[in-house]
């Protein structure tokens, strides 16, 4: 029998505020363990939230990009269950009345996946788990109390493709919206999947499966396949699939049960008497979509559109909101798209690869990159030369004027005195120039090099070609 | 709605209590007696009326996203009574 | 007369003519503790040094004529349930023994900035949870006019200080009458205000929705004096309100004729003790000579508000008890291996019989299966006592009612029976629910017991309730019995 898998996603991701959602405690990454609390997040007795408003706005922010409903009124809801990282015994989040619900986003096939909810949390500290044989967890509250927006999908997805192209869309689409920095590493983005089979065309769902611990979106599509191959394996053989929550183990690249559903709490959601209802005037949510970025999809069409730009440079140019301004901040200077996105594709992709650079801290100033390409373009820089100067000014921000002026960097173009050293070159070479008489014309590259040396690498390599060809065309017998 | 002794432990394990045999027995009485006189809430109708969000009518209140000095990690553990390289001591966690 | 007896007002005054400094009224704070505190273990912990210290200082601000407040160099008593950083803060629980919070609650902090002197913690219900402090986890308080009778609760330890005259006035926690009923039953009086008025930051919470400082004094204008110090917005806390400032002192010395106020025949039916109905009804028969116009109503939702506090109560403190596991503070028990176990027998033992019982009836009302039938309703229920009281006070500018419907009951009389427990708060419950504001003010004795009147206002019009109290105060004399040290030429009209 043949499957379809159905699959829907619990995206969750930090929001990069300064503060944490109901205190004002930082909520940089890495800094020392329990030195960015304080009474209100450690949850010591007495003390109250109060909700930071920057987290309402970026879910809003979330909301908007994704087509969401935005709600009218919203409130926030006491989730309960017992855990060494949970300080209060409560997690704050939002159980019937999210900020945002029925939205969706667009995969590349024109495919609608739904968005049923976001809603704003806080997240849990961290545990570490006990050193070897001590009997005991440590446990660190700094995460404790940093806003997350929780994304949850419709079971829309069919294939682990589909799935990680979602995830990687909705990864773009947070970092436009400058909203959360999604760093699956950092724990920052974190995705948890359902899955179930069903007998292909059936309508009736199967029972699902939830995956937890996918840590990168290679793991996402990892974990699904397996996971997919799992059920269909049992369901072939008559078996059925156990509704519990799996764990995907990296190490051994398979998923691994964790808990049954009868193991499954009873949160006792109820209202936070603490927090006062959230309720948002349309006037406010006009605001915030009026001050939506432009998105990765609208991006890459008005790149293609506007610049005549292929597809995948376009699709490569937007994976970053940075990269794609810094893309259009160098066309302000300089005229050749297709240029611009070749030598940022080919030579600022390879700097950033080699410096380990995140687009978002690129720091080069686009104009320098614009001269370079006028200066290549006219002659003034051989492509080597203008390769030469940009990696120097992407090292130091020095401008390429600065960098010519100082390593001597010009091409020779004057026609007059290549020709002298052309002349010079095949007067000093005799038995190259035979062997490039009698046929053997590959030496060209040979006295080209030479040229070359003796203008130190600044000679317009075109120029040589064409005199080198002038000049032996001349001693032809 | 009778509340049984099974019933009771139930709710004492999400509570994270603990209570002897004649503890239980006792509270499921009492359980039920409160919860007999509460019964008497079924006679007001309410049909369409809202539970009370809070009862001000207040909304909307935000902290600004601003920074303020942490406690200092000395005091934030000051309370706790097993501390190790700056982190609290939590029971063993498996998974 | 002793110093200690006086009233805060009355001690301002003294200071204010430099006929008496802090440290002499200190003095005789301690000197007072030192002779009853152990009869009516009021106090949890004392803290006299430093009160003593901080009087001295405030005695050279006072001779210099430069005074912080009305309450500069007042002994203030602190319920224990109020953070106060560097004191260990119990809420007379053993789990949180112990506990030294690095902050302190914002109602307090302003008590201090405004000088007061804090001779210590007092006694409480574990967590607020009971009416006679007989749930306290290190000893029962007792009521000073007679120590075989509880002196209320949860705010027992509070009342009985001010009674006593161990303490000039004292702030404590109401959520289902904890300020008035025990006001009532040691004869002081004791103002719960709106819900909001007052910042809970540093309020160890029991019932969030419900839960509300204030204080509990000698009389409506020393209630007045402690609550311009302590009310007012605080960014910390969500739920706080911000309100124009308003003069209480000032406000007391409004006529009230023409005020009209509503007796609902509820509050006095069935269970309500003839002896305090008939001190009751002599007080209301006082506020018709000042001119006050009385009218009966009726509250038909009363019957309800009991089920509706108790569940919603429970609830709440079932989420804001969960986060006690001696991980981050408190007493956690020992062994760490199994972490359900852990939990389990922390909390077991850290936890008293009545704490456990409201932490299982709130979970159950909020498990799955049961919300909507308990937590859910009990919310609807409540909306609609809430609707009630609006209705009532279209008409009315106060309502008036006993505190208690009994006089102080004996130690150990109701702790077998919580239903029976939960019975005293039948009068109180109704104006948490709805977050009103109510004071609770000596309107006689009976047996030798004082008897409490509450007067519940609208929201916010605490200047109302308190300006009735006052005048009714003036004209009368049971706010100025004090079960020691009487006053020269002064009876108690038992």
């Amino acid at each position: 029998m043949k499957f379809e898998a159905v699959i829907g996603l619990e995206v969750h991701a930090e929001l990069s505020t300064a503060s944490k959602i109901f205190c004002a405690c930082a909520t940089k990454y890495g800094a020392e363990a329990n030195t960015q609390t304080c009474p209100v997040c450690l949850g010591l007795p007495g003390t109250l939230p109060v909700l930071n408003e920057k987290a309402v706005e970026y879910c809003i922010r979330a909301g908007l990009a994704l087509n969401c409903r935005i709600a009218d009124f919203s409130k926030l809801d006491r989730k309960n269950y017992f855990y060494p990282d949970l300080p209060k015994a409560y997690q704050i989040s939002q159980y019937d009345l999210p900020l945002c619900r029925d939205g969706f986003l667009t995969l590349a096939s024109g495919k609608r996946i739904g968005i049923t909810r976001i809603h704003i949390e806080e997240d849990a500290g961290k545990l570490m788990h006990s050193p070897e044989g001590e009997g005991f967890s440590l446990v660190d509250y700094n995460r404790a109390g940093v806003p997350l927006i929780e994304i949850v999908t419709a079971p829309d997805l069919a294939t682990p493709e589909e799935a990680v192209e979602f995830l990687e869309k909705l990864r773009r689409i947070l970092i436009y919206l400058g909203i959360s920095d999604c760093k699956m590493e950092e724990g920052s983005l974190r995705c948890d999947a359902n899955i179930s089979l069903k007998p292909a065309g059936a309508e009736t769902l199967g029972t699902k499966t939830e995956l937890k611990n996918i840590n990168s979106f290679k793991a996402l599509g990892r974990a699904l396949a397996y996971e997919i191959e799992r059920q269909a394996e049992l369901l072939a053989e008559g078996k059925t699939v156990k509704q519990e929550t799996r764990k995907w183990e990296e190490a051994k690249q398979r998923t691994l049960s964790l808990r049954s559903k009868e193991d499954t709490q009873d949160y006792r959601y109820f209202p936070d008497p603490d927090l006062v209802p959230v309720e948002l005037d349309q006037a406010y949510v006009a605001a915030i979509a009026a001050s939506l970025p432009e998105l990765p999809e609208a991006k890459k069409r008005r790149l293609i559109e506007e610049y005549k730009l292929p597809e995948y440079d376009a699709d490569l140019l937007t994976g970053s909101r940075h990269l794609a301004d810094f893309f259009e901040a160098v066309l302000k200077d300089y005229c050749n798209p297709k240029a611009a996105s070749n030598f940022i594709m080919g030579e600022l992709f390879r700097l950033m690869g080699e410096e380990g650079l995140a687009p978002e801290a690129l720091a080069l100033n686009p104009a320098h990159l614009a001269d370079i390409l006028r200066r290549i373009d006219q002659g003034e820089l051989s492509v080597s030369q203008g390769k030469k100067v940009f990696e120097k000014a992407f090292r130091t921000g020095a401008s390429p004027a600065e960098i010519i002026a100082a390593e001597g960097l010009r091409q020779i173009s004057d026609e007059a005195s290549l020709r002298t050293v052309v002349t010079q070159v095949l007067a000093a070479h005799p038995q190259s120039v035979n062997d490039y008489l009698n046929g053997k014309t590959k030496v060209a590259q040979f006295l080209t090099g030479q040229v070359m040396r003796e203008t130190k690498g600044q000679a317009n390599p075109q120029l040589i070609k064409e005199l080198l060809e002038e000049e032996l065309a001349k001693l032809r017998p | 709605m009778r509340v049984s002794e099974e019933e009771v432990r139930r709710v004492a394990e999400l509570a994270r209590l603990a209570f002897s045999e004649a503890e239980l027995r006792q509270l499921a009485g009492e359980f039920n007696r409160i919860l007999e006189a509460f019964a008497k809430l079924n006679e007001v109708d309410t049909t369409g009326v809202p539970p009370t969000a809070h009862v001000l009518k207040v909304k909307n209140r935000f902290r600004a996203d601003q920074v303020r000095p942490s406690l200092p990690r000395a005091e934030a553990l000051g309370n706790a009574n097993a501390v190790k390289d700056g982190s609290f001591v939590a029971p063993l966690i498996m998974e | 007369m002793e110093l200690c007896d006086l009233t805060l007002h009355e001690i301002k005054d003294l200071f204010a003519q430099k006929e008496v400094l802090p440290s002499l009224v200190m003095a005789s704070v301690v000197k007072r503790i030192e002779e009853v505190e152990e009869k009516l273990g009021a106090y949890l912990a004392l803290d006299l040094e430093a009160a003593m210290a901080a009087a001295r200082a405030a005695d050279e601000r006072i001779k210099a004529g430069r005074a912080l407040g009305p309450l500069d160099g007042i002994p203030v008593a602190i319920k224990d349930n109020l953070c106060q950083a560097g004191r260990e803060s119990t809420c007379a629980s053993r789990i949180l023994q112990g506990f030294v919070p690095p902050y302190t609650a914002t109602a307090v902090q302003k008590l201090l900035e405004q000088g007061a002197l804090v001779p210590g913690r007092t006694n409480m219900d574990e967590f607020a949870m009971g009416s006679s402090t007989e749930n306290s986890a290190f000893k029962p308080a007792k009521n000073p006019w007679d120590p075989e009778r509880v002196p209320g609760g949860s705010s027992g330890g509070s009342a009985a200080a001010v009674a006593a005259g161990e303490a000039i006035a004292a702030l404590g926690s109401d959520t289902g009458g904890s300020i008035r009923q025990p006001a009532a039953f040691c004869g002081v009086t004791g103002l719960k205000p709106t819900y909001g008025l007052v910042s809970r930051y540093g309020l160890v919470a029991f019932a969030s929705s419900f839960d509300q400082i204030g204080p509990l004094a000698k009389d409506a204008e020393d209630c007045a004096l402690m609550l311009a110090a302590i009310a007012g917005y605080d960014p910390l806390d969500s739920t706080s309100v911000r309100n124009g400032q308003v003069d209480y002192p000032k406000e007391l010395e409004r006529e009230v004729a023409g005020r009209t106020i509503g007796l609902p025949r509820e509050y006095f039916g069935e269970g309500l003790d003839p002896e305090v109905r008939r001190l009751i009804m002599a007080a209301v028969a006082h506020l018709e000579e000042l001119g006050v116009r009385v009218v009966e109503l009726s509250l038909k939702l009363t019957e309800y508000a009991l089920p509706v506090y108790y569940l919603i109560s429970s609830a709440e403190a079932s989420s804001n008890l969960a986060r006690y596991d001696g991980i981050r503070y408190g007493r956690a028990a020992a062994g760490r291996e199994d972490l359900a176990a852990y939990y389990t027998r922390t909390r077991a033992e850290g936890f008293g019989p009545e704490v456990k019982r409201r932490i299982m009836l709130g979970t159950y009302a909020l498990s799955a299966g049961y919300y909507e039938a308990y937590y859910q309703k009990a919310q609807q229920v409540r909306t609609l006592i809430c609707r009630e009281f609006e209705e009532a006070f279209r008409v009315v500018d106060a309502i008036v009612t006993p505190t208690s419907p009994t006089l102080p009951f004996r130690l150990g009389e109701r702790l077998a029976d919580p239903l029976a427990m939960y019975l005293s708060d039948v009068c109180t419950v109704p104006v948490n629910i709805a977050g009103l504001p109510a004071v609770s003010v000596p309107c006689g004795f009976a047996q030798g017991l004082p008897v409490g009147m509450q007067i519940i206002g609208r929201p916010f019009a605490e200047a109302t309730i308190l300006n009735l109290a006052h005048q009714y105060q003036k004209v009368t004399v049971h706010h100025r019995a004090r079960p020691y040290g009487r006053r020269r030429g002064e009876q108690n009209e038992v």
